[in-house]
């Protein structure tokens, strides 16, 4: 598969757009009416032909786009990527996991030739060549988990296990949903959770903690997440939060269809072989809702949620106050047909908008 | 989901008697493909078919984790055991084809560690063997202190001593060597980290002395694998997949449920993990718990038992699985 990649902003005029192959293949996080927290694990072990499920690092239309858009942010401010001392055997580890499965995964855009310690990388869509010796930092331009998350979508932490623990001790955040890596860095499992509401006391971080402790190396497991963002961002972080937070009150009824965007979260989580530590992916899909109703079911289902979400939960989202006129909106694609299992688009199965 | 699912068929390439207790086994993929790198302290869950009978246990890997042509352990040979040690010293041959586990590591060294100070106990080197040679590529600092009977039964001393002559303290016990710990803790410098593996005895030794002497409890790590011990034959009744099983008398209750037909979780087998823990939903007797896992108040709740290391003596035992 031949992948056109776009050439498109993620901030100031906002150019970027989803193809028609990108909304098939959206991530839709709900799979039925209403949503309430869970642990939803399953494991990262492919998925349908084309989904975003199939690959272990997913390359889709924006990745050259969102890397150039990366370097931006983290020329503003270094601190988007941190990595404690201890852990620079682990960015090796994640190094080679991400190299080797692109390569193997597309071997069209990635390739990887390895001579024993001599390695040599070539990422065609961004033009790179480099050969360097692995374990080696210095025959790199940066260390290896900057070197190779700068080449690949998502953002990344990198979690070291010990004392019956995680610990977020390596980073490289810059897509991220209101959650800063500067902040985080150091904090085991439960503090660096702390804000978030309800779920603590339904009990689900411990289940989520000893689930994510016990995930073998050759079985990585994978969930979705989700929340709302006003225009295209993918640097939705604290740091930021002056550029991006005054936007939300520039909805109305005539724009939002266009500047409000449902942000999806693929979290994956991966055993490091050679420290032992645990890589978490997470990338951010983003669609705006005019795109999103463009599938009956989606349309139907994403009002269900949103007009029955717990307060909490919106305000941790951040979108308690476009709630009205995002309900509002999308009661237009709701015509009170029930709607098929799972998160797939059915378009083939799914009667269309009765209106 | 079943932990310990992600299995590899391998050969056996090498067996290598070191002494009259110890053998070690070479496995390669069969394949021909390469093994996944692992960390130092990892272990894999050797399956052996002994007729009827399957056994599923953990050895610790002692090779380079860097070397992915081949991993190597170390079986000591138990007589008194239940058989899978000496399933795999009279039974295995190089060329027999075997099933083992992923690598799975519950003895990671800490890399914030300044100094890594290990203190093993007979057959319990084998998982600083692995540790030493990660340790070796990063140049970290490491001290062993290694005890065992007597210089014919002190598995890789000669290699250890060679490779290693000032990090490497021998202690043989017919010679009337000890380890002098409570002096060898009061001198370390600070940022070190304790790892301990060898007999019961010995780690809780180690463990003791530690917390007396003010070590944090997060810089002391251990590692004991407990065989299952035999005992007598026991029924079981299990309440979600509605079967009644026997467990025999050399048989573990995890075994006995596998051999149900019944998908049970695991990762170490033995008693060290966590991931086989069970509720109890009934059971008239006495649940005799060997595991270190549980907490002696759940312990003694008898709502919760171990089944890779524990056992029943009693009327009835029903439980969730």
């Amino acid at each position: 598969m031949t992948i056109q990649f776009n050439d498109e902003t993620f901030r100031d005029d906002y150019t970027f757009r989803n193809s028609q192959w990108a909304i098939d293949r959206f991530p839709f996080p709900f799979h039925e009416d209403s949503y309430m927290y869970s642990v939803n694990m399953e494991q990262h072990q492919g998925g349908p032909a084309g989904s975003i499920f199939e690959k272990r690092f997913d390359v889709d239309e924006h990745y050259v786009s969102e890397m150039r858009d990366r370097a931006l942010v983290l020329a503003e401010d270094p601190l988007r990527c941190q990595s404690l001392p201890h852990m620079t055997l682990a960015g090796w580890d994640l190094l080679e996991l991400i190299m080797v499965s692109k390569s193997e995964d597309y071997p069209d855009l990635f390739e990887l030739h390895r001579d024993g310690d001599r390695w040599h990388w070539i990422n065609r869509p961004l033009g790179i060549d480099q050969k360097f010796t692995f374990m080696d930092e210095a025959t790199l331009p940066y260390g290896p988990m900057e070197y190779i998350t700068r080449q690949t979508q998502g953002d990344f932490a990198v979690l070291d296990q010990r004392d019956e623990n995680l610990w977020m001790d390596a980073g490289i955040v810059t897509t991220q949903a209101d959650w800063s890596l500067d902040f985080d860095i150091g904090m085991n499992f439960f503090e660096w959770h702390a804000p978030v509401p309800l779920a603590a006391e339904m009990g689900i971080f411990k289940r989520a903690l000893k689930f994510l402790m016990n995930i073998q190396q050759g079985a990585p497991a994978r969930r979705l997440n989700w929340t709302m963002t006003v225009n295209p961002r993918l640097d939705t972080s604290p740091e930021n939060y002056h550029k991006w937070g005054p936007q939300k009150m520039t909805l109305t009824p005539e724009n939002i269809g266009r500047k409000q965007h449902l942000r999806v979260e693929l979290q994956t989580f991966f055993r490091l072989p050679r420290s032992n530590g645990l890589v978490f992916p997470i990338r951010c899909y983003l669609i705006a809702l005019e795109d999103l109703v463009t599938v009956p079911k989606w349309g139907r289902r994403l009002h269900r949620v949103i007009r029955d979400l717990p307060e909490e939960l919106a305000e941790y989202k951040g979108f308690t106050a476009n709630r009205a006129m995002i309900v509002d909106y999308l009661s237009k694609f709701d015509d009170g047909l029930p709607t098929s299992d799972g998160i797939w688009p059915d378009k083939d199965t799914e009667p269309p908008l009765q209106v | 989901m079943s932990a310990g699912t992600n299995k590899i068929d391998v050969t056996v390439t090498d067996i290598v008697p070191l002494n009259d207790l110890v053998t070690r086994f070479k496995f390669e993929r069969s394949d021909g493909e390469l093994l996944p790198t692992f960390s130092g302290g990892a272990h894999t869950v050797v399956e052996m078919k002994d007729g009827e009978v399957s056994r599923l246990n953990p050895y610790s890997l002692m090779s380079d984790p860097n070397d992915r042509t081949a991993y190597t352990i170390s079986v000591r040979r138990d007589e008194e055991g239940r058989g899978g040690s000496l399933f795999m010293h009279r039974n295995v041959k190089v060329g027999d084809r075997m099933t083992i586990s992923y690598p799975v590591n519950l003895f990671a060294l800490d890399l914030r560690a300044k100094k890594h100070l290990m203190i093993a106990g007979g057959i319990g080197i084998t998982p600083f063997l692995s540790q030493i040679r990660q340790l070796d590529y990063a140049n970290g600092h490491f001290e062993l202190h290694y005890a065992c009977r007597n210089r014919a039964l002190g598995s890789y001393v000669d290699y250890l001593t060679s490779a290693h002559p000032n990090d490497v303290h021998i202690y043989f016990d017919e010679m009337k060597q000890a380890i002098d710990l409570e002096n060898l803790l009061d001198g370390q410098p600070l940022g070190t980290h304790i790892y301990v593996c060898g007999p019961a005895g010995m780690i809780n030794w180690v463990r003791d002395t530690a917390e007396k002497l003010g070590w944090p409890r997060e810089a002391v790590h251990f590692e004991e694998f407990l065989a299952p011990q035999s005992g007598k034959p026991f029924q079981v009744e299990l309440a979600a997949s509605n079967k009644t099983i026997e467990v025999g008398e050399h048989q573990s209750l995890l075994e006995a449920i596998e051999a149900a037909g019944v998908d049970a979780p695991y990762l170490c087998r033995g008693g060290a993990c966590g991931q086989c823990e069970t509720n109890v939903v009934d059971y008239d007797g006495e649940i005799l718990h060997r595991d270190h896992w549980l907490e002696d108040d759940e312990k003694q709740s008898g709502k919760k038992i171990m089944p890779c290391v524990s056992r029943f003596e009693g009327k009835i035992l029903v439980l969730d699985r």
